[in-house]
């Protein structure tokens, strides 16, 4: 906006960088390697390219931004109401009132934990806690866990949990797999460079799909280790399905497992052909199927003693409580045309995943999607 | 090139499908069975009507099903019993979902056959012990199929149709159920 002459200010609620300050567990890595940390004229220049930042480097990362940019950032900030008026929008915070043209909301996804609500019926003997209660495995009570949940989130804390001596059950839905590398090279490098990530909104089958599909289980660690299913059963992480209901104080999983197992490992692979076909050559690295538990349990009696924490990583959800602003469908998502809501004009939205292209659920997207929506909005002033 | 045919109408499927999006009120259905105890463990069901789409609806005739036990049972076997059905319902509805999904992603089948076992350990509707449960142990469904498509494209038309079969889903979750006395 600075380049295209745009007054503007940038709200924060908290400090720069904030949710990554406050509401991430200790051991988080990004999933993207360090070289994939692209924004607008500022990209990682560290010693370890192919590394995965720790939070506190994200910390630094977005906060060196803040100040390259010179961006005209008012921290403590939070807005409280955002409603429409003749020629823009009147928006309301704990620090005053703001009258503006345009409002852009770049609040992200991942605002408040999405807890499914049959956990009120779990026993009350059981502690529950969300991803952003999570800090690591020491705050926890000894004894047995269970995940909920099998995206990135899931796996990398039923494996922190299962290493710290807990014995864990991880419940398992629909997921994506995903090696950390393939032929010797990140799997996110094949997504950048094949294309995948370029995909637009406007051209993919599915695009709802595409928009509420669960973080791929992967973790940015120094040996660049693949954390899938199998590697969890070898660290002895019990999986069972989907967590489907809860009655009398017994959790019941789905009997599907094995199903949405044979999903994940087909689209895994169709993915890897999909980075052959663009390499034009075909690897004999194949991935090991996900290996089927000989009995997967479908009961768990949560009553007795063998489960003392439930951790759930069931996803995250935009907090959009404070948008006086009729744009939100009936389940409560933001209607939106790649960024456009064009149901209000002069409001837009960044940061939401596959917003304009797959790739705009990750850090590099953003860039591509700020110019467009930038420009759309210089021309609508 | 030849048209796939497997005599799906996906476009209808399809087209219900972007209807109902906005109309989430017509996707609402009621199945309905009716039941009459004949003798012994024999019964009769007729299925005719059902509700969905706001209206009414009903088969075009309606279809009678004997249920009973065999002869090892100590029964007249008259028909199938009923956890029997259950594989009927399953096998039933694999099937029209790997049609389905064959026409939608263009692959003409030729053959698809499925043999479907249910292990039951009947100890526990007859009271023998408690810990053994009345329903099925676990489910085994086993494909053949003969179809314009590699292993791989077969196997992904088969998880995808358990990942849209009602009937996958409703033995592979809880559902509550109510019984009543009128």
């Amino acid at each position: 906006m600075r380049e295209r002459h745009i007054a503007h200010v940038l709200l924060e609620r908290g400090q720069v960088a904030n949710s990554w300050r406050r509401e991430r567990w200790e051991s988080l890595r990004l999933l993207t390697p360090n070289w994939q940390s692209r924004l607008p004229g500022y990209t990682y220049d560290g010693a370890d390219p192919d590394g995965y930042m720790s939070t506190g480097e994200v910390v630094d990362f977005i906060d060196g931004y803040a100040a390259f940019t010179g961006a005209p950032v008012r921290t403590g900030v939070n807005v409280t109401s955002v409603r429409r008026v003749d020629d823009g929008y009147h928006v309301t915070t704990n620090d005053g009132e703001i009258r503006c043209r345009a409002v852009v909301i770049a609040s992200g996804a991942c605002n408040l934990p999405a807890v499914p609500a049959l956990s009120a019926a779990v026993p009350a003997g059981v502690e529950q806690l969300t991803t952003f209660d999570y800090k690591g495995p020491e705050r926890i009570a000894d004894g047995g866990v269970l995940v909920v949940g099998a995206s990135a989130t899931g796996v990398q804390l039923a494996q922190e949990l299962r290493r710290s001596g807990r014995p864990v059950t991880l419940a398992v839905g629909e997921h994506v797999r995903m090696p950390r590398t393939y032929r010797d090279k990140d799997v996110l490098w094949w997504m950048d460079a094949s294309g995948v990530w370029d995909q637009r909104h406007d051209e993919l089958d599915d695009l709802e799909r595409a928009r509420r599909l669960p973080s791929p289980q992967l973790v940015g660690t120094p040996e660049r280790r693949t954390l899938d299913l199998n590697a969890l059963s070898d660290d002895g992480v019990e999986l069972v399905g989907r967590l489907a209901s809860l009655r009398d104080g017994t959790a019941l999983f789905s009997g599907g497992l094995r199903n949405v197992l044979a999903l994940a490992d087909l689209k895994a692979r169709r993915l890897l052909d999909t980075f052959d076909a663009w390499a034009g050559s075909v690897s004999s690295e194949r991935l090991e199927p996900t290996r089927v538990p000989a009995k997967a349990r479908w009961q768990l009696n949560l009553r007795g003693g063998e489960i003392r924490t439930i951790v759930w990583a069931t996803g995250y959800r935009p907090d959009y409580s404070w948008l006086d602003v009729p744009v939100l469908d009936e389940k409560g998502r933001l209607r939106h045309d790649g960024g456009v809501v064009s149901d209000s004009p002069g409001l837009y939205v960044l940061g939401l995943p596959v917003l304009r292209r797959r790739r705009s659920t990750f850090i590099s997207g953003i860039s591509d999607d700020a110019r467009f929506v930038v420009e759309h909005l210089r021309s609508s002033l | 090139m030849t048209t796939v045919d497997n005599g799906v109408n996906v476009q209808a499927l399809l087209d219900a499908r972007q209807a109902l999006k906005g109309a989430p009120e017509a996707a609402q259905f009621t199945w309905q069975a009716k039941s009459r105890w004949s003798n012994g463990v024999h019964s009769e069901t007729t299925v005719q009507k059902f509700f969905g789409l706001g209206a009414d609806q009903a088969h075009k005739s309606a279809h009678t099903f004997d249920a009973d036990h065999p002869e090892v049972f100590a029964a007249e076997d008259n028909g199938i019993t009923p956890i029997e059905y259950l594989l009927v319902g399953l096998a039933a509805c694999l099937t029209a979902g790997v049609a389905s999904v064959a026409q939608n992603r263009g692959i003409q089948l030729r053959s698809v056959e499925s043999t479907v076992e249910g292990q039951h350990d009947i100890r526990g509707i007859l009271g023998v012990d408690s810990d053994v449960r009345n329903g099925f142990n676990d489910i085994k469904v086993t494909f053949h199929i003969d179809a314009d498509a590699s292993k791989e494209e077969i196997e992904a038309l088969v998880a995808q149709s358990q990942k849209r079969s009602a009937v996958f889903d409703a033995l592979t979750n809880p559902t509550d159920v109510t019984v009543e006395v009128a």
